[in-house]
């Protein structure tokens, strides 16, 4: 049976098992959900937005879509994957359930807790119907297909004035009880008036076993609200992610995304900022670097919708062996958007031949007061830079590196939690293969 | 002293009409409308075509009737229904012309509101004109100076006739008849255009040049251009485009091809000013257009376009850089004003050792139009050393414009080094002020910076052209900045 047929058929069985109530607006937004994926289907390269990325070989596998969950999980299975020495709230999934045992939430100052129990709770009813569901992008099948099967996933909520004292690390493990596995989390994240938070999300396959996962997160942020989310991506190459960030932002407030692609089969990151007031400002960064047969697909959109907002993007990648990077950045200028700053930047290196490449940094412009550019630079190393550092003594392996690390410091260098820039540091080293004996 | 306001450069700006929208009342030789194998069958006799010529026609109509229009296109218009299009105009003429007086006299009246007199040009200008009025050429000058060089410039038609061998050797061969929907419509029912041929190692001694019109009201006019340029060789190619204003919307689907063989060096400029409808959008020129050049060993082929006309432009000239150190270049101007729409741009796609291209666009948005850079560059993993360098800079006048930009890049070989940068700023009320300061009136202050901003372009221009490019930016641009 083919994937899509499957996933539309467990759709009764899916709601049966959570004894839903049919009156209640999640069961109206699943219902309308499953009925638009069913439409749609999934996407394929025939499509503008899926161009450079073909679904195809991973969607002919048979995924599990409710995976049994016999194998339990050790702290000592999953402490390798966690940043222990930062104190921290800790969100934990395995195969798409909340373990509470490894996870650290509070009710304190703020709710960091889990959306199962944010959709049966009256208390929450209120941001549930307010929010979920919101700004997902409904021409989206993928997200459409999150929202149909919509359950699990980290909730948190800040009220107005708090800054969280911790970083939120929310972490998604597959253990491989099933051979082929499709998880769903989903997040919903609201971020009161003059509240900060900082969110820290990995997905992490355990086994050999094939995983899909098609996430979708939702972060409202209210009035001067600051959010910095940061999206490890170094999953086995059994793995593949397809990422889904809406972002809605309220006016003065500041967003900042910052993706870093490592490791996976393949990868697809679908990031949108959608503007609701004047004053805006939307970050977003990532680096990827990739090798073998890796496939990651940064598909950005920022929405400007009013005046005197910025936005700032910067993507860097390095290629090697036979993996294809892709990006797609989309600005819009709406008409009211006067004195719009929006800056997009995308810059590749291809280490090896087989290396593919394909970027479309696009620009659509309806208002003329604006400040906007984009840039995009496909190169290599420098040849004279490289014969300067030979000629004093460092190895090309070590010289190579050292400017590869220089190339993707600029997107290390916003990462603001110390413990996670050494982390992302360490990543890099192992990805380029070398032992520098410092730490940038 | 009296104040010329911006508002009063935006009325005049609006109410300026077409100023070379006249139409001429020649008595011309129509087809019905509608578009069937017959039809194609009768224009194919209509030019005393061999059979191998007809039957390629209906192999491209056959072609086109599978396919289905483009849509991808950044473009709303409505779709020019292709039943209701007459496929064939020619001004009505009893046998072939030697000289100019026995060109009909309205005809000769019609170049020279043109500003195009045949006879000025022939004694002051070093231009050959091969002029295309409704899809026949009338007249050709300067035969003589390009024969005695082996040059062969003359319409299609005849070339069809009397060089069938490179003809049938390459038409089609760069934009084959599968290409897309408009270049099979203009396969199947090409009226006319011109065909050129320089022999290897000769460097065309004058600049080629055509003036395409569209005359007469509710046909399509649908010119193929051939140009061949053998080893060694150098021709730059001239084309100029006036149409009259007309109410329904006309249809122009042209193909070009270039050729350049080793070592050859081909420049193609172009002029587009067609009309682009009336301030409420109603009417002007539909200009489906596919244009595409080949590179071998050493070559270079050179674009250069100002495209100010057209209600709808869908335009993107091409390289393919398939000889080792062949070079691409891409020079655009594109303005759009009231309701214009473009969406134009280039592709590079490169496929020989240490190819390199360039391609600079300017886009520059008035009115309520949109105006978009589509462009492609792609690198082929045995293409090594592959170079390019875009840059796309739109001005914006006004808040009910839009300026677009659609780059693909594409890259599969490490040793490619490519650069794409893109701005979009407007007319800044500094700059303004500055020269309102010095004594410059605000209107001519916008001419001096809009041709400032496209000066990277309109340099690249024959100066014959140049001329003639600035003064259209200044009509079609003064006074909209608000």
């Amino acid at each position: 049976m083919e994937l899509k047929e499957k996933l539309v058929s467990s759709f009764l069985a899916f709601e049966n098992r959570g004894n839903i109530d049919l009156d209640s607006t999640v069961h109206a937004i699943r219902l309308k959900a499953i009925q638009n994926f069913e439409k749609e289907g999934f996407p394929t390269k025939k499509d503008e937005e899926w161009k450079y990325t073909s679904l195809k070989p991973i969607l002919k596998e048979d995924f599990i879509l409710f995976p049994n969950l016999e194998k339990s999980v050790d702290y000592k299975n999953i402490k390798d994957y966690l940043i222990n020495d930062i104190d921290s709230y800790t969100l934990i999934f395995v195969d798409g359930e909340f373990n509470s045992f490894l996870s650290e939430t509070t009710h304190d100052d703020c709710d960091v807790c889990v959306l199962s129990s944010a959709l049966v709770r009256p208390k929450y009813k209120m941001i549930v119907d307010n929010y979920l569901n919101t700004i997902a992008n409904k021409n989206n099948s993928l997200s459409e297909l999150n929202t149909a099967f919509v359950k699990e996933g980290a909730f948190i909520n800040i009220p107005k004035n708090t800054i969280v004292p911790k970083p939120i690390q929310i972490i998604n493990f597959s253990t491989g009880s099933e051979k082929e596995v499709l998880l769903q989390p989903r997040n919903l994240i609201v971020v009161g008036e003059n509240s900060y938070v900082q969110i820290i999300e990995r997905h992490q396959n355990l086994s050999e076993n094939t995983t899909l996962t098609n996430s979708v997160t939702e972060i409202f942020l209210h009035k001067r609200a600051i959010v910095d989310y940061y999206k490890i991506q170094n999953d086995t190459n059994e793995s593949s992610l397809i990422d889904s960030t809406f972002i809605s932002q309220k006016q003065q407030s500041v967003a900042s995304v910052n993706t870093f692609s490592f490791g996976g089969k393949m990868t697809r990151n679908n990031l949108e900022f959608y503007h609701e007031g004047e004053h805006i400002t939307s970050n977003l960064n990532g680096i990827s670097i990739l090798n073998e047969k890796q496939h990651v697909d940064n598909h950005t959109l920022v929405n400007h919708k009013f005046p005197n907002c910025e936005s700032h993007e910067l993507y860097k990648g390095i290629y090697a062996d036979k993996s294809v990077g892709v990006f797609n950045g989309k600005v819009i200028v709406r008409q009211d958007a006067q004195k719009t700053n929006a800056f997009q930047q995308n810059n590749s290196i291809l280490i090896d031949d087989g290396a593919t490449i394909n970027s479309k940094p696009q620009l659509e412009i309806f208002a003329d007061d604006v400040k906007c550019s984009h840039g995009c630079t496909i190169g290599q190393l420098d040849e004279s830079a490289l014969f300067y550092m030979q000629s004093r003594g460092i190895p090309v392996k070590e010289a190579k590196a050292l400017l590869l690390y220089a190339f993707g410091n600029d997107v290390v260098e916003k990462i603001k939690i110390p413990q996670l820039k050494t982390l992302i540091s360490k990543f890099i080293a192992k990805k380029l293969n070398v032992q520098l004996g410092f730490e940038l | 002293m009296s104040k010329f306001t911006e508002d009063d450069l935006k009325k005049e700006l609006e109410t300026k009409e077409y100023e070379y929208g006249f139409y001429t009342a020649i008595e011309s030789d129509k087809f019905p409308v509608g578009l069937n194998e017959d039809v194609v069958i009768a224009i194919s006799k209509k030019k005393n075509e061999p059979a191998w010529m007809t039957e390629w026609r209906l192999d491209a109509f056959r072609i086109w009737k599978e396919m289905t229009e483009p849509e991808w296109a950044n473009v709303h218009y409505v779709k020019p229904s292709f039943q209701e299009i007459s496929y064939y105009s020619a001004p009505k003429q009893k046998k072939k012309l030697d000289s100019l007086d026995e060109v009909d006299p309205e005809l000769l009246k019609t170049f020279e509101k043109l500003g195009i007199s045949i006879g000025e040009q022939k004694r002051l200008s070093n231009v050959a004109v091969d002029i295309v009025m409704d899809s026949v050429s009338v007249a050709t000058t300067f035969k003589k100076t390009l024969n005695e060089r082996g040059i062969i410039f003359c319409p299609i038609s005849e070339a069809i006739q009397n060089h069938p061998e490179l003809v049938k050797k390459y038409m089609g061969s760069i934009v084959p008849k599968t290409d897309n929907f408009y270049a099979a419509l203009n396969s199947a029912v090409f009226s006319d255009g011109s065909f050129c041929y320089i022999p290897k190692g000769v460097t065309c001694p004058m600049e080629l040049s055509t003036y395409f019109r569209i005359n007469e009201g509710g046909t399509g006019q649908f010119e193929r251009t051939l140009l061949i340029a053998d080893e060694g060789s150098y021709v730059s190619y001239l084309e100029g485009c006036t149409a009259p204003a007309r109410d329904e919307n006309q249809l122009h689907a042209a193909v070009v091809e270039l050729i350049a063989l080793d070592d050859a060096e081909i420049k193609y400029s172009t002029v587009q000013n067609w009309f682009p409808g009336d301030k409420d959008g109603k009417g002007g020129v539909y200009n489906f257009v596919t244009k595409r050049g080949l590179c071998e060993k050493n070559a270079k082929i050179s674009w250069t376009q100002v495209e100010t006309g057209s209600a709808i432009t869908w335009k993107y000239p091409s390289c393919i850089l398939k000889g080792d150190n062949s070079v691409g270049e891409f020079y655009s101007i594109a303005v759009t004003n009231n309701f214009q729409q473009a969406d134009t741009g280039t592709k590079m796609i490169h496929l020989g050792n240490n190819t390199k291209s360039t391609i600079i666009s300017k886009g520059i948005s008035a009115g309520h139009s949109h105006n978009s850079y589509r462009g492609l560059v792609q690198i082929s993993p045995r293409a090594n050393n592959a170079r390019n360098f875009s840059q796309c800079d739109s001005l914006l006048m006004g808040d009910k414009c839009g300026a677009h930009t659609f780059p693909y890049i594409e890259v599969k070989n490490k040793s490619a080094q490519i650069e794409h940068e893109a701005t979009t700023s407007k007319i800044g009320e500094d700059q303004l002020f500055y020269c309102n300061q010095r004594g410059i009136n605000t209107e001519k202050a916008i001419a001096l910076i809009v041709n400032g901003f496209g000066k990277d372009v309109l340099n690249k221009l024959p100066m014959e052209f140049a001329v003639e490019a600035q003064k259209l930016l200044e009509i079609s641009l003064e006074g909209s900045v608000g």
